[in-house]
């Protein structure tokens, strides 16, 4: 690697001035932050805590909320869903968040290489993305999940798969946005290499709004998964949220309780992740603030 | 002449969009783990090795790939997507069969969604700081956040459980015999949840968009000038204001075809809704992967041709988009 010391570095290592002033300001995005954590701590910890297998049967079936000590109740088979709820909420996130990360590398890869290079890579690029963009996402990361196994590590890579066009979008557009100022056309004067260029002083400059994009993408891939396990193509070894509300859901008339909860907590962790994401808007782009 | 061309381009750029996706379907076959003949002798009932030389034969697995790759896009051209051995049927004559019922609810949907939605929008630009404004702002969120099968489980308990409204499940009431118009009557009785439940998710979006593109739109200068013209306020939002505002609206409407397809699959599934998004949960169950792969086509030819209407109703709306400008 050539010495680069002289490649101006205007890279953001630090939020900017202001910024975690600016973000507590935002009231919404502070509790969606809260309980954002607080999903968190209970994926984490939870199963520490509360211990108890989400596949055991431990009491008569449909119980409602708080017989026997069950807070939640029990399932359509005498399964505890409070135990179903924590172990539920490490799938939701490990699963979110490893989809909402390969979403994010595809993107970044694809559209990265879209707008500094331009011409026919563009062109080809752009007419993939085109294409992902026709076919309906979840109907194809079903086919994906159904011919291939449905494990974690599958529909992690599925999600990833169907949703990458929109990130692959907004990278372009920030790179063509950035590809001919004043700091890039100084960094390739002083010799840096086209992967320098993009890896070290376009893309640190594109990513606030990469940044609010995949605290949104999180919760997007929360849905698809939930979707996912719903419909049965979840992984069949691991409790999840989405896998709760479709086994349950031909009982919802005699216990309301076992598919309301777990879609309470999908609904309140994509909602905190939206708020986080728009408070993390505001908070990145002061000036678009008024829009 | 240039609307023409305009739309034989559109038509032709349609054409290699279906292309890819048969060229996709294609590849997802035969990347997918497991030797279809093997699949074939399964459902068959055993296999020698005799057997599976002969369907290897017979299906034309023994054959280069590029020459695979052409026979099944000759089929496919010709309506041919293979056969379903669970349902034994051909996977065409399955789908259109269920064709109509998604269309009627994604249809019927996306009307509701864009008018009431558009017009929620529109009102709470209106009043910035009233009631409709943080409406809109709780409806988006829930429309955004909630899973789509959630909210129509929700509403089931809501409107077929607690207050028996509406019907639990399917399209039709079982052994109910009628004229034409009855029968449309319990149709549309049916149809009122799923309907709602896919409508809300998005209308959402077009509420939110709605309400940014009419605040950005009441500033412009026109809308001003409209108004220090002594036009009446109602006269400047209907004629001046909202006939630009809607144009985000209309791209949008495109862009959305294939979700609102995807929510389908899930909102049928919900309420048994015989479509193709239930065909769809039916085939997972069965593995019967010809019949989903088939649902994949299918359901992006609708979203290549809805694309297409969009595109053409957008030159409509937006005199100043020139052919080729935007492609």
């Amino acid at each position: 690697m050539p010495a680069t010391l002289s490649t101006p570095s205007v890279t953001p290592r630090q939020p900017p001035p202001g910024f975690w002033r600016r973000f507590a300001r935002n009231r919404a995005a502070v509790a969606g932050l809260a309980i954002v954590a607080g999903m968190l701590l209970v994926a984490l910890g939870g199963p520490l805590v509360y211990r108890a297998d989400p596949f055991a049967v431990v009491w008569a079936p449909l119980a409602p909320p708080g017989e026997a000590g069950f807070w939640l109740g029990t399932d359509y088979l005498g399964r505890d869903l409070l135990a179903g709820l924590v172990y539920g909420a490490r799938t939701t996130l490990v699963v979110g968040t490893a989809a909402a990360l390969c979403t994010v590398v595809i993107g970044v890869l694809l559209g990265a290489s879209a707008g500094y290079y331009g011409g026919w890579v563009d062109a080809l690029l752009m007419r993939v993305t085109e294409f992902f963009q026709v076919l309906p996402a979840l109907l194809l990361a079903m086919v994906l999940v159904a011919l291939f196994a449905p494990t974690l590590t599958t529909i992690a890579l599925a999600i990833g798969v169907v949703s990458w066009p929109l990130v692959a979008r907004l990278v372009r557009a920030e790179f063509l946005r950035l590809r001919e100022r004043e700091f890039v056309l100084a960094a390739r004067a002083l010799g840096a290499s086209d992967r320098r260029l993009i890896w070290g002083v376009i893309l640190p400059n594109a990513l606030p709004p990469l940044i609010v994009t995949a605290a949104l993408l999180v919760g997007v891939a929360i849905l698809f998964e939930a979707g996912l396990s719903f419909l049965g193509l979840g992984d069949p070894n691991v409790m999840s949220w989405g896998l709760m509300i479709g086994s349950n859901r031909d009982y919802i008339f005699d216990a309301w309780w076992a598919v309301t909860f777990p879609g309470l907590a999908i609904f309140l962790t994509v909602l905190s992740l939206s708020l986080v994401g728009d408070g993390l808007n505001d908070a990145l782009n002061p000036r678009l603030r008024e829009r | 002449m240039a609307w023409l061309r305009f739309v034989l381009q559109r038509l032709l750029y349609g054409a290699g969009l279906l292309l890819a996706v048969l060229v996709l379907n294609f590849l997802l076959i035969q990347l997918a783990p497991g030797d279809p003949a093997d699949t074939i002798a399964g459902e068959m009932g055993g296999a020698t090795p005799q057997l599976l030389a002969q369907i290897r034969a017979a299906y034309g697995l023994d054959r280069s790939l590029p020459v695979q790759l052409l026979t099944y896009l000759g089929r496919a051209l010709r309506g041919d997507l293979g056969y379903s051995f669970f349902f034994n049927a051909p996977v065409t004559a399955l789908i259109w069969q269920r064709m109509p019922a998604t269309v009627l609810l994604v249809v019927t949907a996306l009307c509701l969604a864009v008018t009431l939605g558009t017009a929620l929008g529109v009102l709470a630009a209106c009043f910035p700081r009233g009631l409709l404004s943080h409406a809109v702002t709780v409806l988006s969120l829930v429309g955004y956040a909630a899973p789509a099968f959630w909210l129509g489980i929700m509403l089931l308990l809501l409107f077929a459980g607690a207050v028996p409204l509406f019907p639990v499940s399917g399209m039709r009431t079982i052994g109910q015999a009628g004229g034409l118009l009855a029968t449309a009557a319990d149709v549309a009785h049916h149809l009122v949840l799923p309907a709602v439940t896919l409508g809300i998710i998005f209308m959402a979006v077009y509420s939110r968009l709605a309400r940014a593109a009419m605040l950005e739109v009441l500033g412009a200068d026109y809308v001003r000038t409209a108004r220090a013209k002594g036009l009446p306020e109602c006269l400047v939002i209907a004629k001046h204001a909202l006939r630009n505002a809607l144009i985000p609206v209309v791209t949008v409407v495109g862009l959305q075809f294939s979700q609102l397809f995807a929510g389908a699959v899930l909102v049928e599934t919900v309420f048994n809704w015989p479509g193709l998004g239930r065909l769809a949960f039916e085939s997972i169950l069965r593995r019967d992967h010809p019949v989903l792969l088939g649902i994949l086509v299918f359901s992006t030819l609708l979203v290549i041709v809805a694309n297409l209407l969009t595109d053409v109703a957008y030159r409509g709306i937006d005199p100043r988009i020139r052919v080729g400008a935007k492609l």
